[in-house]
């Protein structure tokens, strides 16, 4: 039991770092907080039922036009609509708010709601660590995680466009100043943030069916995850994934499945009190807190 | 040759701004016809119109409600994506308060409004100590758990929700009841938003630092903020728990989340009344567009960006515009 805890823990705290990795990216970067996020995780996951079933495509190219579909749509919607209230906060979260939820809802009001909506697993065998049975494809969950922040890590560091992205989140103005299009790296910014949530789609609704209201837990989760490590550190969703992580499968296994959800809001509260920047979210102290 | 738009007062609207309003009717009528028409309208409409739309307009004047509490926290620099929360909570208080202890509806009101106002502030005091979109982030968390809490412990009703709760005697009292209460909100509220205790709120969402260096504590205005404001989503709340006889899990909805924004974004931010006229906009039409069924929420979910990027005035500045000034074309020079 206390081994199936710790894998399983493991398990999820990773499934936690890669659906709040892709809204703690653009937040971290823009400032934008993409609200949208859990809108952009569901399409792309019906893009590729989409693809596999009505168009019939061969997978491994239905995945990658996906990533670059739900990738392009964070960046228009960038471009088109957050460019005009930049800045403006109250605007902003409610242009990226009703944005998400046009997508979500008109997905619902398609009918795209039931069991047969679900994504192939990418590996069909399961594996025994120490007497305990895991899937692949939760295996696949973590190194994806692994992956995903590591890529994350060399992008933003060892690329040109990775080092415009900390620019402008340093400071946006001095960025202009060295000859960074600040406009440009928000809008790489968002698609970034759009097909990470698209990739973790690919990786994660295989254990499951693709619902509408998976956007809207995709959403609470990211934030949740994101408030509790500090928004826009990368350490911070890792260390806040763990926490909220594993005190989820504990609360499962030794008390109730009921109370999960309990836990994050208790975290997020708790965190909100004790230290409301969060984990590790010392850089924004100032600017977040008044 | 190029030419601009001008845009210059109105005589009238020069003339009734100080005592001079005494000079004429026409004056008075010119600066009291925009408060009185709209009262007397809603009113002839309530009264006129058969007991279906009476119950919409009940539905809209709650709506309305929500609407104002909605924008006198944005007019205090807290954007919330869960005016659900209020809402919710002070049905929830209404609906236990009549069902377990069958208190009369016009003593649980009360109750349920001030009730829910204090949890909701007490449970959202940890935020305000940040500003930005922390604010939004855990009033769009918090609707969604509590529903999932609700539906996981089975209190109150669990998914069932609890029935039978007595309403109000008939629809028309209902009417006149939230008639009264949503225009009492309105021009309560625009008349402390209009004096020195409201520009201290309205401040605090300009600039915060300016406040704080002027030796006021904001953390203290924004608790009585959001405890006003909740005031109102919680009578709502508890209004709508009496007026369908029933409380369930739907008050957490994000319709009731997103149902003022929306207003607020086609009505115009910041000014109370526009809010409001969005509601009377959008709440009929919602009811009128009820084939549509789940695409009605992407049109509200559309309205929004479009207002928010389009048109961020909104209706009500626009036509308060057309009222005080008139335009004109003149040439430019050279």
């Amino acid at each position: 039991m206390l081994e199936g805890t710790i894998i399983y823990g493991f398990i999820n705290s990773f499934t936690l770092v890669v659906m709040a990795l892709g809204f703690n990216v653009t937040f971290g970067i823009s400032g934008v907080a993409n609200f949208a996020h859990g809108a952009l995780y569901v399409a792309a996951g019906y893009l590729t039922w989409l693809g596999l079933n009505e168009l019939g495509l061969p997978y491994w190219a239905v995945a990658p036009l996906t990533i670059v579909i739900v990738a392009a749509a964070a960046a228009l919607t960038y471009r088109f609509i957050i460019l005009r209230v930049r800045g403006l906060v109250i605007s902003e979260v409610i242009a990226t708010f009703g944005v998400g939820l046009a997508i979500l809802e008109l997905f619902r009001y398609f009918g795209f709601v039931g069991f047969e909506y679900t994504l192939p697993v990418l590996v069909d065998v399961s594996v025994e660590i120490g007497s305990t049975y895991v899937d692949a494809q939760r295996l696949i969950i973590v190194a994806g995680g692994c992956v995903l922040t590591g890529f994350l890590w060399f992008f933003t560091r060892f690329t040109k466009t990775g080092l415009a992205f900390r620019g402008i989140a340093q400071d946006e103005r001095t960025a202009l100043t060295l000859g960074i299009n600040t406009d440009r790296a928000a809008m790489f910014s968002m698609a970034f943030g759009g097909a990470y949530a698209a990739l973790a789609a690919l990786i994660i609704l295989p254990l499951g069916t693709i619902a509408v209201n998976e956007g809207y837990n995709v959403l609470v989760n990211a934030l949740a995850v994101c408030i509790v490590g500090g928004l826009g550190s990368t350490a911070g969703v890792v260390a806040a994934s763990f926490l909220i992580g594993y005190a989820q499968i504990i609360t499962a296994t030794y008390f109730e499945t009921h109370w999960m959800m309990i836990v994050s809001l208790v975290a997020l509260l708790g965190i909100l009190i004790v230290k409301p920047s969060g984990l590790f979210g010392q850089q924004k102290e100032l600017e977040e807190r008044i | 040759m190029t030419r601009r738009k001008e845009r210059i007062a109105r005589g009238i609207a020069v003339r009734s701004e100080d005592i001079f309003v005494l000079v004429s009717w026409r004056e008075m009528l010119y600066l009291a016809a925009p408060r009185i028409l709209p009262v007397v309208l809603l009113l002839a409409l309530g009264l006129g119109v058969g007991e279906y739309w009476q119950r919409v307009l009940v539905q809209t004047c709650m709506f309305a409600l929500l609407a104002i509490s909605w924008d006198v926290l944005a007019q205090t620099g807290m954007v919330s994506l869960g005016q659900a929360l209020f809402f919710g909570v002070g049905a929830y208080t209404a609906g236990v308060l009549n069902h377990y202890y069958g208190i009369n509806p016009l003593i649980t009101m009360p109750i349920a409004a001030l009730t829910g106002a204090l949890l909701c502030s007490v449970a959202l005091l940890p935020v305000l100590r940040l500003r930005g979109i922390y604010f939004s982030m855990v009033t769009l968390i918090l609707p969604m758990m509590i529903e999932r809490v609700i539906e996981a412990t089975k209190i109150f009703g669990g998914t069932e929700g609890l029935s039978g709760i007595k309403s109000l005697p008939g629809t028309s009292v209902e009417f006149l009841i939230s008639f009264v209460l949503v225009f009492a909100a309105l021009f309560g509220f625009r008349r402390i938003m209009a004096s020195d205790y409201g520009l201290v709120l309205r401040s605090i969402r300009d600039n915060d630092r300016a406040v704080m260096a002027g030796g006021v504590n904001i953390y203290w205005y924004k608790v009585q903020a959001l405890f006003l404001s909740g005031v109102l989503a919680s009578l709502a709340g508890a209004f709508m728990t009496h007026a369908y006889n029933f409380v369930g899990m739907p008050v957490f909805a994000l319709d009731y989340s997103i149902m003022p924004i929306a207003s607020a974004a086609v009505g115009g931010m910041g000014t109370l009344a526009g809010p409001m006229l969005g509601s009377f906009i959008l709440v009929p039409l919602s009811e009128y567009l009820r084939d549509l069924g789940g695409l009605r929420t992407v049109i509200y979910a559309a309205l929004l960006v479009i207002f928010t990027v389009g048109l961020p005035e909104g209706i009500f500045h626009f036509i308060r515009r057309k009222y005080l000034q008139f335009e004109r074309w003149t040439e430019v020079g050279e």
